[in-house]
């Protein structure tokens, strides 16, 4: 059955239908529709799938802007791009052309099932391609939804939707595609590039790892953690770019606790449990996974739990030592570390000691410490005095590095990274005399006169 | 440890020293590549003649030449390309500080080829010197003389810790492979770019692999069809067709067959003389293995220009096969030799179709003087670059990017398209503590009319001047303040 979507997508995409940019720009309108119309029936599938309420404001307006912006720049995107010429090329026309790559594979995550799935469609769709979608089958409302809505919006042959769980997406990563868009796990982000390879297929993949949070002991620590807070519980803490833990020093610590405790409240009242806007674990497994990290430790805030509706209170821990299970892999849930750093270079080293994270936050009113902490470390992306919002502007390119990830998207990113840019030289059969130099018999006197037009050449290339 | 993981981890711990970030210090490394071209030209051609009997000439102009264009480049652009670089900003951001900052990835692995090897192995060594990385460069052992002068000539230039040369075969590659980089760039076929990316998949590093394909290069009847052939013909046999974007293969309709046989001809003859094998400009195929190869691909077609050889001396005549059928031999894979094969086709369309049959080729040529032409195959076709009416030459424009696509690669460089691959291109938005109260219609509780005002800010990206910007920011202050009393209070 997967094959069967695949050829589809592909005979579709060969019929060369999806060239011309006013077809693209139709299916971004009906997707826009789509995002409109069925809002509701949206918020419903979350709500079943991770009891989330905010998704409107999460997910679909991230949508809505990519789609508009795509919609307001196609033709710009797609357009040749003109480059610098040197002198050996003064008469020639020469540009960049965007072309489509053919069928892409988008594997979606359940976490923000719509943005992470949509929003690399939207660049496909734009970027020409035909596209085949796979949402997460963990969450299971949202990707069962997808599945009927995509087909009545969308031509159904070139933007397929395949759902199912581990064999249905190892059948289609065994298929050849021109592109594969993955986000989620670095274990699997292994597995899906190593499939990728036996087709020479190019791959994004958006994965994670433990963005750290390093609070400066002398910023406005009232503000920052209210911020923090905000990020790092949002969805329950099942964000790709959510603060992992906290680095700072020894005598802040309880001021952050407090801080958060006091934010905590304002957000979900004395007991999130009953908060509309307090998720939930998407499923058991992560329940377990997520409660065997905190074993052995005695929160200061939150602790509580309820199986039966894999609930985990807004939790945070402070002193937690290095080498604990609950720093050694990335937490996806609602447990907020906080280790002790002697100062922000200790933190820098910490930081460094470990894998490339997909984000790095910095909390610091100090312009220059910034720039050195910035300076001395690396990741996918940085926001200074906020978390997350590096991912709300689309001129930003949105990825990871090392084990976060490879490639980037959101906006033009998008459409670059779903396109082939093909060098375009045209000449002319004139001026023949120019080339004369170049062929044998290669004497002393050609050569030198070649010499001088590199000479030309490097003074003239800006 | 074996010899490969000590550089490696040499490598490793040289980046983390922190000395190949400033940008003085790359500076210095560039110019101390440039002297070594510069001082060691006639060892690097002696090498080159030995390997594929390249004239001295002809290294200069295929191989260091371009290389020092390349060097003069980045030496002078590497600041810029290594400054931060502003983006658009939204109302949300308008009064923060918003860029793209380049960064370097760590240690790169450059496995070089063996028909260019300077070229394809120090270009991206410049791109990566430039980016602040550090560089294990693997030469192809296929081409001896020459890899053992870079190993010895290198470490005498630039920093020797962290851009180690290892050379050596398949187990040695294999070994390196087996290490854990932070970008692999790699020139070769498809068959071994498979390999490579399956190593970097289990450490989840990026590649960019320069592979190749069978370049089609369509000939219309109404072209100068002289200065057509004759640009093919330099394509095609220079360095003995051992060129990943050479002309594969040419599509034109029959009626022209002769006059391009009699043309290609007449320029083998210009260029290297009635007898190629004694004219210094003609180079040799790299080893026995291919030429053999070569050979055998000649074996089911019919001979109209060359077919001679000499397999004590690896030479090729520079051939020209005609009434090519699609099932031939040397239809079956890339040539990389000095055979032309010529398949006879009716009409644009035909040749659109016979061209998108196969795998996407690296580079696409079409001779005609008509723009329709040119769009249409343009428009009906894909390669990783599209060259009118000549052959090669965009690999020397650095503004363009080189590279594949498909089967013929991923990933692309020259000029700041290697700096930019070499690189991350990390995402940076520094704002400050202050103005909370825009933040409150994202916190819980959760209410419509907070929605309606994220909404607001976030549809709405500007690209103000700075008067613009300053009385939006005005406007949003007074905004911020209003919706903290009134609505969020």
């Amino acid at each position: 059955m997967e094959r069967q979507a695949v050829n589809r997508a592909k005979e579709a995409f060969l019929s060369g239908r999806t060239r011309p940019l006013e077809f693209r720009l139709q299916q971004l309108h009906a997707l826009q529709r789509m995002i409109t119309e069925k809002e509701t029936e949206i918020c419903t599938s979350l709500k079943q799938d991770i009891n989330r309420y905010d998704t409107p404001l999460l997910e679909l307006i991230g949508i809505e802007n990519e789609i508009s912006l795509a919609i307001e720049k196609l033709t710009q995107w797609a357009a040749p791009r003109q480059v610098d010429r040197n002198i050996l090329t003064v008469s020639d026309e020469v540009y960049v052309q965007p072309e489509p790559l053919g069928v892409v594979l988008i594997i979606g995550a359940w976490n923000y099932p719509w943005a992470v799935t949509l929003q690399p469609l939207v660049g496909a769709i734009a970027a020409g391609n035909a596209a085949v979608v796979k949402p997460s089958e963990l969450s299971e409302y949202s990707s069962l939804l997808l599945r009927a809505l995509l087909p009545r919006y969308l031509d159904k042959d070139l933007y397929p939707v395949v759902t199912g769980g581990v064999s249905e997406t190892q059948e289609l990563l065994r298929l050849r595609f021109d592109h594969i868009f993955y986000t989620g796990s670095s274990t699997v982000g292994k597995v899906v590039m190593e499939a990728a390879a036996r087709h020479l297929t190019p791959v994004t993949l958006e994965l994670g790892g433990k963005s750290p949070c390093y609070i400066d002991k002398n910023c406005d620590i009232r503000i920052a953690c209210r911020r923090i807070t905000w990020g790092k519980f949002v969805n329950c803490g099942q964000t790709c770019i959510a603060p992992d833990y906290i680095l700072c020093e020894p005598c802040i610590q309880g001021r952050v606790v407090e801080c958060i405790r006091q934010t905590l409240l304002e957000f979900y009242g004395a007991d999130p449990k009953c908060s509309p806007d307090y998720g939930r674990i998407i499923n058991q497994r992560h329940f377990s996974r997520i409660m065997s990290l905190m074993e052995g430790y005695t929160p200061v805030i939150g602790g509580q739990t309820d199986a039966s509706q894999r609930y985990i209170a807004p939790t945070v821990l402070k002193d937690v030592p290095p080498h604990s299970r609950l720093m050694q892999e990335e937490i996806f849930g609602p447990l907020l570390p906080i280790v002790a750093v002697s100062d922000m270079d200790d933190a820098i080293r910490f930081v460094n000691e470990r894998e490339k994270p997909l984000a790095l936050y910095i909390f610091c009113s100090d312009k220059k410490a910034t720039k050195k902490m910035i300076e001395e470390t690396t990741s996918g992306g940085v926001t200074v005095n906020d978390v997350m919002m590096h991912y709300t502007l689309s001129s930003l390119p949105f990825g990871g590095v090392g084990q976060s990830g490879m490639g980037c998207y959101h906006g033009k990113h998008t459409f670059d990274q779903l396109s082939h840019q093909r060098a375009c030289l045209i000449r002319s059969l004139g001026m023949e005399s120019v080339n004369l130099s170049r062929y044998p018999p290669q004497d002393l006197f050609y050569f030198l006169s070649l010499s001088n037009i590199q000479l030309f050449r490097d003074i003239f290339t800006t | 440890m074996s010899r490969e993981q000590e550089a490696v981890a040499r490598a490793r711990k040289a980046f983390q020293t922190g000395r190949s970030k400033p940008i003085e210090y790359r500076i210095q490394q560039l110019k101390n590549l440039q002297r070594m071209f510069t001082e060691r030209q006639k060892v690097i051609s002696d090498a080159m003649k030995k390997d594929l009997n390249k004239s001295e000439v002809g290294t200069q102009l295929y191989e260091t030449m371009g290389l020092e264009g390349e060097i003069n480049l980045a030496l002078k652009k590497v600041k810029e390309w290594a400054a931060p670089r502003p983006v658009e900003k939204n109302l949300l951001t308008l009064s923060d500080t918003v860029y793209i900052q380049p960064e370097p990835l760590g240690v790169v692995l450059i496995i070089g080829a063996w028909n260019y090897p300077w070229a394809v192995t120090i270009q991206p060594l410049i791109g990566a010197i430039a980016a602040g990385n550090a560089a294990v460069v693997k030469p192809s052992e296929v081409c001896v003389h020459t890899a053992k002068v870079m190993e010895s000539l290198l470490p005498l230039y630039i920093d020797k810790e962290l851009y180690p040369v290892v050379t050596g075969g398949i187990p040695e590659t294999q070994e390196l492979l087996r290490q854990r980089f932070d970008h692999i760039f790699y020139t070769g076929n498809s068959a071994v770019g498979k390999v490579i990316m399956e190593a970097a998949a289990k450490h989840l590093t990026p590649v960019t692999l320069e592979l190749g394909g069978k370049s089609p290069c369509y000939i219309d009847k109404n072209c100068d069809i002289s200065i057509a052939c004759r640009r093919v013909a330099w394509g095609k046999y220079t360095n003995c067709g051992q060129t990943c974007i050479a002309p594969d293969y040419i599509l034109c309709d029959p009626s022209i067959q002769d006059r391009v046989i009699a043309e290609v001809k007449k320029s083998i003859q210009d260029f290297y003389t009635d007898n190629p094998k004694t004219c210094p400009d003609y180079g040799r195929i790299i080893n026995q293995r291919h030429f053999k190869r070569i050979m055998a691909l000649m074996e089911d077609s019919t001979i109209a220009v060359g077919g001679d050889n000499d397999e004590s001396d690896c030479y090729i005549a520079p051939t020209v096969l005609r009434d090519v059928k699609p099932e031939a031999k040397v239809m079956q894979e890339e040539i990389f030799g000095p055979l032309l094969p010529i398949i006879p086709i009716s009409s644009l369309d035909e040749a659109i179709k016979f061209i998108n049959k196969g795998e996407k080729p690296l580079a696409l040529y079409v001779f005609t003087p008509d723009d329709k032409i040119i769009n249409k195959m343009k428009n009906e076709t894909s390669s990783g670059g599209l060259l009118a009416n000549d052959c090669l030459v965009h690999y020397s424009v650095s503004s363009l990017p080189f590279g594949g696509v498909g089967n013929s690669g991923m990933g692309c460089y020259h000029g700041r398209f290697s700096f930019d691959q070499l690189s991350h291109l990390r995402s940076c938005l520094i704002k400050q503590l202050k103005m909370e109260g825009v933040n409150n219609m994202r916190y819980p509780p959760h209410t419509p009319k907070k929605l309606g005002w994220a909404r607001f800010f976030i549809l709405n990206s500007v690209d103000l001047g700075w008067a613009g910007r300053m009385a939006l920011l005005a406007v949003l202050a007074v905004v911020a303040a209003v919706v903290i009393q009134n609505y969020l209070l």
